[in-house]
């Protein structure tokens, strides 16, 4: 426990720890962690405007889907009516179609029964003088008799 | 050991021996090999063992806060840079709170104190008679004492440099004429006053460093001195002592270092502020 040379010599020790430190110990660390706060602080501040930017997004995004939904809207009523327009179209098509072939049709319909009576009067004259031979067990003279049955058949 | 079979009275009196290289009376070098001739050998004398392990110590510090400086970046720091990060902030928030000039010096101060008597206070946890019977045994050295701290030179030499640095700041920031007039015309502003006031601020400075440095060493030395009592003990009950010792004096190893540094920035930061 006596005072001796061991005091300067730890004066002298302290003394150039603490000049050791304070040019390269403290000056990094402190350099750094002042960075690092910044770096946080910034991150924070960029971490605010984004959570700004996305709210702003969001809306955007909100306003976008509303005009879409209405824009679908319009076009679907459109499609809608242009649907029942075509319809509609189809059903007159139809009806005017079939109102044509009905009356070609009847029109076919009523060549066929003339070309039928035309062919039945060409008939009735030759069953007439048939039947008249029989009746009269003679045969008629077809020539002589074939404009009576002709003016007949043409009545029919 | 001194002699083979020591009594209680010896083998605490062998503890608290440094070993000592010196001059002897006679004027020839060497370690004293007992307490009586190192302490013949006056002034003159330098106590290695505190030298050694202080510098050791002190190497050690700045080796890991250097390498840790080295890798510091904004990265996520791991380990080791962890560490001194939470250390540097903190003894950067200590010196914030209590200091409002502007110094270079004074933070790096108090970061190498509060470490560099952390770490030497932290040699009282070693059992008393390692380190010792080690030295003895294998390298012949008769005395060895291992905690820095409770060498009463280690603690006056960083106070007194604080000491100093008071006197540097005052002396720089106030001018000679505002530090002589800091001490003379405080607390009575009288001319009738002046040597009166003198006395009263002399003692108020020279007190400074002698409790900050007699503070630490009384702690340290008090505890290792029931570190050796307690191993005078039966060797089967000295844990029920020395266990809740060693814990109690690791809150006095941290609370001593943690003194002295706010101690030295509050008298830093007084020789800074003017009157």
């Amino acid at each position: 426990m006596n005072l001796n040379l061991t005091l300067i010599g730890q004066a002298i020790s302290f003394a150039i720890f603490v000049w050791f430190c304070m040019k390269y110990v403290w000056p990094p660390v402190i350099a750094a962690l002042e960075e690092r706060s910044k770096k946080i602080a910034d991150g924070l501040e960029a971490a605010n405007r984004a959570s700004r930017d996305l709210e702003l997004a969001q809306e955007q995004a909100t306003q976008l889907i509303r005009e879409t939904k209405d824009d679908a809207a319009d076009i679907i009523e459109q499609a809608n009516k242009r649907a029942n327009q075509m319809i509609e179209e189809a059903k007159e098509q139809v009806i005017a179609d079939g109102k044509r072939l009905r009356k070609a049709a009847q029109a076919e319909i009523e060549q066929d029964v003339l070309r039928a009576k035309e062919a039945l009067r060409a008939q009735v004259s030759v069953l007439a003088f048939a039947g008249a031979e029989k009746i009269l067990g003679a045969t008629i003279d077809e020539k002589a008799h074939s404009e009576i049955v002709e003016k007949l058949a043409k009545e029919l | 050991m001194a002699s083979e079979n020591p009594n209680a009275s010896e083998y605490i009196k062998h503890h608290l021996q440094n070993l000592t290289y010196g001059q002897h009376p006679d004027g020839s070098w060497g370690i004293a090999e007992t307490s009586q001739q190192a302490s013949d050998m006056g002034f003159m004398a330098i106590h290695l063992d505190t030298m050694g392990f202080s510098i050791g110590l002190g190497v050690l510090f700045l080796w890991l806060f250097r390498m840790a400086a080295k890798k510091a970046s904004t990265e996520t720091p791991t380990g080791l840079q962890n560490f001194v990060e939470m250390m540097v902030e903190f003894v950067d928030n200590s010196v914030k709170e209590s200091f409002h000039g502007k110094s270079k010096v004074i933070a790096p101060l108090a970061l190498t104190i509060f470490v560099w008597i952390f770490l030497m206070n932290l040699m009282d946890l070693i059992p008393v008679d390692f380190i010792p019977k080690l030295a003895h045994d294998v390298f012949g050295l008769s005395y060895f004492k291992i905690v820095p701290t409770t060498d009463i030179n280690a603690a006056l030499g960083m106070s007194l440099s604080v000491f100093f640095l008071i006197i540097f700041y005052s002396i720089s920031i106030k001018g000679i004429g505002g530090f002589t007039k800091e001490l003379t015309l405080q607390p009575f502003n009288t001319p009738i006053m002046i040597p009166f006031n003198f006395v009263l601020e002399m003692v108020g400075l020279l007190a400074k460093p002698v409790s900050l440095a007699l503070r630490l060493f009384g702690n340290l030395y008090a505890g290792e001195l029931i570190f050796i009592l307690i191993a005078v003990l039966p060797w089967f009950a000295q844990w029920a002592l020395s266990v809740p010792w060693a814990i109690f004096h690791i809150l006095v190893i941290t609370l001593q270092a943690f003194i002295f540094m706010m101690l030295t920035i509050v008298y830093l930061s007084m020789a800074h502020e003017e009157h």
